[in-house]
């Protein structure tokens, strides 16, 4: 599983921060910085919660 | 005139009416009165509301029906100019864009500690002046209000005039000129302060805006952002501390989760944001062809009003979604909106009722409606829903 992230379409709402911190980040215009592109299998959950709740549709999860 | 609320803000207590809810199994959008007389289709499921919120392409914040502008008004630029929510991409994502930065849940959480010293002032002149209390206006409201005011750079001190505006703007109970004119006298009123910050920008977010993006800002686009930053700062997270603590009170159990289980406060207030749901609708959005949403018809030119609390108890989203359930995994929920409008101050006023519930439950561990529920009054038809007034003792 790998995380991409669109920064060019994310809104910097930081849902995915709460959601899941130990994997995204912002910068310093409240963009979307992905931390680990590759999560484990126990920050799947988290990571998926994340996802759904991108307001922007700026992240998805792809087969690596 | 009459006063008929529009369907949208009908509300049967912390729910939408019933003929709303079940708006979400019929085959088409009903027609709706909106606030401002016009007509418009409501949108009830949530995988809708997501779908029209998502597509700022299809749907548009622009365009739409508005209070009449007074001739003889003080300011004749454009009174949606810096509205986010009066503007589409690329607009929006320019004026968002400069704003952004000031609500990162690093930046909000660098404001906790203040926050924190907000709330216990106001809990202890709360427990100095002693049982009963109004907890709308000892403590819902003022808290909020002082956070966006010190946030933005607003006196405090005006804060009766401001929220008397607000509320004026919204009150369907005077004409659509009167409120117009209300309208003018906000823009006027923060004109003054946006001026002030001009000349002497301080350490607050007007002062930020004039310093760093000053030269792209006209004064009309920055009057209309403070303007909106001060308002939906603190009507929401007021009335979500209001109607919060009545439905914990109503549910003393999950009210003793919160109070006692420090990990158990975030997915309890996107609980509660999803049951309460206290914007009724947000800004309409009006369709630029003609299109579907969720398989049903929707013609070039109609608005769309979205019902966040009809979507936020659509069964087909969450389970016994009528309930609430602070131990809940946590359900979606469109509270905050959706798309690239979604609610920029999100992290705020989740920093604040993260704060706020915990500080007063465990400040006042015997605190109680002080009239019987059946008398509680509840206020729907404003942009946000919320109570006249808690009455509590402890």
């Amino acid at each position: 599983m790998k995380i991409q992230a669109d920064r060019d379409v994310c809104i910097g709402a930081g849902n995915c921060v709460l959601a899941a911190e130990d994997v995204f980040d912002q910068d310093d215009e409240a963009l979307v910085e992905v931390l680990e592109d590759h999560p484990g299998p126990d920050q799947e959950s988290e990571v998926r919660n994340a996802v759904a709740q991108c307001p922007s549709g700026a992240l998805s999860l792809v087969d690596d | 005139m009459t006063t008929t609320i529009p369907r949208h803000m009908q509300r049967d207590r912390f729910a939408p009416v019933p003929e709303t809810q079940a708006a979400r199994d019929e085959d088409d959008f009903p027609t709706i009165r909106t606030a401002l007389g016009t007509t418009a289709r409501l949108v009830t499921r949530y995988a809708d509301v997501r779908e029209v919120l998502g597509d700022a392409e299809r749907f548009s914040n622009t365009g739409l029906p508005r209070l009449p502008t007074p001739d003889d008004g003080p300011d004749t630029a454009d009174p949606r100019a810096g509205n986010l929510l009066a503007t589409d991409p690329p607009e929006h994502t320019r004026l968002r864009r400069l704003l952004t930065g000031e609500f990162t849940v690093k930046r909000i959480r660098r404001l906790e500690p203040r926050i924190t010293e907000i709330v216990d002032d106001h809990l202890d002149a709360m427990a100095a002046a002693g049982p009963p209390a109004d907890l709308v206006s000892a403590f819902a409201l003022p808290v909020p209000s002082l956070v966006i005011c010190e946030l933005l750079g607003v006196p405090y001190a005006d804060r009766d005039e401001f929220q008397g505006r607000a509320t004026r703007q919204i009150d369907l109970s005077l004409s659509l000129e009167e409120r117009g004119r209300v309208a003018a006298e906000s823009r006027a009123y923060m004109g003054e302060l946006v001026d002030r910050a001009w000349s002497d920008p301080g350490d607050d977010m007007l002062g930020m805006l004039v310093r760093e993006h000053g030269d792209d800002l006209e004064r009309s686009e920055l009057i209309g952002i403070a303007s909106l930053l001060l308002i939906a700062g603190h009507e929401t997270t007021a009335n979500m501390l209001g109607l919060g603590t009545l439905a914990l009170l109503r549910a003393p159990d999950q009210l003793a989760v919160v109070r006692d289980e420090p990990g158990a406060v975030a997915p309890a207030i996107e609980e509660l944001l999803r049951y309460l749901s206290v914007v009724h609708s947000g800004v309409p959005r009006l369709a630029r062809h003609d299109t579907t949403v969720g398989g049903r018809p929707v013609a070039a030119g109609e608005l769309l009003v979205l019902s966040l609390p009809a979507a936020n108890r659509d069964p087909a989203a969450t389970e016994h979604p009528d309930d609430l359930d602070v131990t809940r995994a946590i359900a979606p929920h469109v509270a905050f909106g959706h798309g690239v409008h979604h609610c920029l101050g999100a992290p705020l006023a989740r920093a604040e009722m993260a704060v706020a519930f915990p500080a007063l439950l465990r400040r006042f561990p015997g605190l109680a409606l002080g009239i019987p529920f059946d008398e509680v009054e509840f206020r729907s038809a404003t942009v946000v829903h919320g109570l006249r007034a808690l009455p509590v003792t402890w």
